[in-house]
């Protein structure tokens, strides 16, 4: 049972951290952003770049990450986003735009970080071992450390900056808040580069667990849009809540039902469908605010 | 006007490149081979090292001239499709190579895609070599698949009994992620072990193919202790994250696959947790590749920026196509010819030192010549690189 709990922290706190940024991204735009997953791969590779290629420490690693990452989103919402939202009323439009950006960049991994898996070295040494009933090693325990750390340094920036009430406003009400001053474009482009700055963020801290693929941002995707829909679409604590409720149902599916073979995600699955049926709204109902 | 004018002796430049791109392409006449593989997606690194090792090895030969068949002089042309691991798409690909008049394809990576093209090859007399197991590919009445390498039901039995003789041991737990491959290599993997008398204590835990952490997939299997954990039908991509959550989780029993796996890719996932790791190769190590083998491993290296340990048994199929051709030209156009001349077909392999020979076997597992004679090499992964466990014939 130990193991369990500890294993939904983990894959909790992770997932709430992926979720984060997309979600953040929805209820600034009303963009279904698919590129989300190739995002994170993007902020693992460059990670792996700098901290397994070039050795550079791994915190400034990860700074790079998020660096690369905000400013790929920054221009991604000024050159992409921002035109195609202002000239079609449509939100297929953007959909279909995000989709093509997620094929774009998987292309562009592939041509400059390669097909195959990456790993880098391991960021802490060591495994803690509570009599066999708790197994976790040192490097889960920091990472996990460190997803809690920064959901909660981004909850106060949301809650305590001029830039997170300027994004909050903007996502209750785009046109009460341009009234009230707030500069829409350039707020905007900032909600974006922060969405997928998160998206680096977490792809750099994981990589460092999981390794990164090309392969791994389709998927990564899916997983952020469940836990968006469990939550709610467009609201902060719907996400981490999306994100801790899909954590412990895959680790205690896993851990209870492994000898029926792989029913964790089709349980996961019928229970989301069965859940949506009752509540389409999801769990927080409605943008936060 | 002036920018005008730039635009044009820009393209004219462009046009002129290309012009004398094809012109010295073009001084043997083209024979195309196909690929239908997959090359984007979790499992691209299958296809790409597929695609790569064609692409190599056709550029070389290209380059000094090209390959003589009969009395004509080709330069070789490989034409690829992306199948991404779907069987509809695979169709599509052995299609696109029927319009293009291409009769020898190597791929699908998978067993679905694999046993998806079979009508579309056979109706328009394509000989294909997949690296899927199902034996209904490579039995009568189907002939025109051929195995491009060493399947799980030859090499598993293979490793089980080195295991229980050398490391003594007696229990052994899979895992596979929930795809048809792997989790007909599984069963295929229960069903030897139990032959050979080992006790399986664990194996209906599986995963998601787009699972990144496996501590808590792995939990349950840890709970069996076996002496031996298989990770069937592994990608390499998921392997080195595989080893390390078990022996994270105090796993200290052997570690084996019976798919190809590449050592940089294990070292940077694993580390020296992946030392001991046993998986199946081709000519990879020191001992066994040619000088061929070398210079392949280079110009792969220069070609593409790294090379991918997976690419030692993948750069075979190639070869064993133009040499059956050169063994008999007419085959050049017609399958059937291609088919008679497996069962005699041999020729001194360019890749392992020794007298190994490229011919087709499969008698004993098909009940005819439908699978290339690639090397069955068992490795062990030992810091940073692989090393020859043994070495052993197919048929």
């Amino acid at each position: 049972m130990e193991q369990i709990l500890a294993n939904g922290v983990y894959l909790g706190s992770q997932y709430a951290m992926i979720a984060l940024g997309l979600t953040l991204i929805f209820a600034l735009m009303n963009v279904l952003n698919f590129a989300h997953g190739q995002m994170y791969v993007i902020g693992g590779f460059v990670t792996y770049t700098f901290y397994g290629q070039w050795g550079v420490p791994f915190v400034l690693a990860l700074f790079m990450s998020c660096v690369t990452l905000a400013i790929l989103g920054a221009l991604i919402e000024k050159f992409l986003f921002a035109p195609v939202i202002k000239g079609s009323a449509r939100e297929e439009s953007t959909m279909l735009l995000a989709a093509g950006i997620a094929f774009l960049l998987d292309a562009l991994i592939l041509i400059i970080f390669g097909e195959k898996q990456r790993g880098v070295p391991k960021i802490v040494d060591g495994v803690f071992n509570y009599d066999f009933r708790l197994i976790m090693p040192y490097d889960r325990i920091l990472i996990c450390g460190l997803a809690i750390l920064s959901i909660v340094a981004f909850i106060g920036l949301m809650q305590y900056t001029k830039t997170g009430r300027a994004l909050r406003a903007l996502a209750q009400d785009r046109t009460a808040a341009q009234l009230m001053g707030v500069n829409v474009d350039r707020y905007s482009m900032i909600g974006f580069a922060l969405g997928a700055m998160l998206a680096g963020l977490v792809g750099g801290l994981l990589v460092t667990i999981t390794g990164v693929n090309l392969g791994m941002g389709g998927p990564t995707s899916i997983k952020a849009f469940m836990m968006v829909m469990i939550g709610g679409a467009g609201v902060i604590s719907g996400a981490i809540w999306g994100g801790i409720i899909l954590g412990f149902m895959e680790a205690i599916g896993l851990a209870v039902l492994s000898q029926y073979g792989d029913i964790t995600y089709l349980l996961i699955f019928i229970s989301l469908m069965i859940f949506l049926a009752i509540r389409p709204q999801g769990l927080m109902g409605k943008p936060w605010g | 006007m002036q920018r005008r004018t730039l635009m044009k002796a820009a393209l004219t430049a462009a046009a002129l490149t290309a012009f004398q791109g094809s012109a010295a392409f073009a001084e043997n006449p083209v024979l195309k081979v196909g690929f239908v593989g997959v090359t984007s997606g979790p499992a691209a690194a299958w296809g790409i090292s597929n695609q790569r090792s064609m692409e190599a090895r056709a550029a070389w030969i290209n380059e000094t001239g090209g390959y003589t068949i009969g009395d004509t002089t080709y330069d070789i042309e490989i034409v690829s499709f992306d199948d991404q691991k779907d069987p509809k798409r695979a169709i599509a690909g052995m299609e696109k190579m029927a319009q293009e008049g291409i009769h020898y394809v190597v791929g699908p990576n998978v067993d679905d895609g694999a046993a998806a093209v079979r009508p579309v090859a056979e109706s328009n007399g394509i000989m294909y070599f997949p690296y899927a197991f199902p034996k209904s590919l490579y039995q009568a009445p189907a002939s025109n698949a051929v195995l491009g390498m060493v399947a799980n039901y030859q090499s598993g039995p293979a490793i089980y009994k080195y295991l229980m003789k050398e490391k003594g041991v007696k229990t052994v737990a899979f895992i596979a992620a929930n795809e048809s491959d792997p989790l007909s290599q599984r069963d295929g993997g229960v069903a030897a072990a139990e032959a050979l008398g080992l006790e399986v204590v664990s194996s209906n835990v599986t995963y998601q193919v787009d699972t990144t952490d496996f501590t808590p997939v792995l939990t349950p299997i840890m709970r069996t202790q076996p002496d031996l954990l298989v990770l069937s039908g592994v990608s390499p991509a998921n392997a080195p994250q595989l080893i390390r959550s078990a022996r994270e989780l105090g796993f200290e029993g052997v570690i084996s696959t019976e798919t190809a796996q590449d050592a940089g890719v294990l070292a940077e996932g694993a580390g020296d947790l992946a030392n001991g790791f046993i998986s199946v190769g081709g000519a990879s190590t020191p001992e066994l590749a040619s000088p061929m083998m070398n210079e392949f491993v280079d110009r792969y290296t220069k070609m593409f920026g790294e090379y991918n340990d997976e690419s030692n048994t993948k750069v075979y199929a190639l070869e064993y196509i133009l040499e059956t051709l050169k063994a008999d030209p007419s085959a050049i156009d017609n399958v059937d010819a291609f088919k008679a001349k497996m069962d005699t077909f041999e020729a001194p392999n360019p890749y392992m030192n020794g007298d190994a020979k490229l011919r087709y076997v499969g008698m004993s597992s098909f009940g005819q010549r439908r699978q290339v004679a690639v090397p069955l090499v068992v490795n062990v992964y030992q810091d940073g690189a692989f090393e020859t466990l043994f070495v052993a014939e197919v048929d």
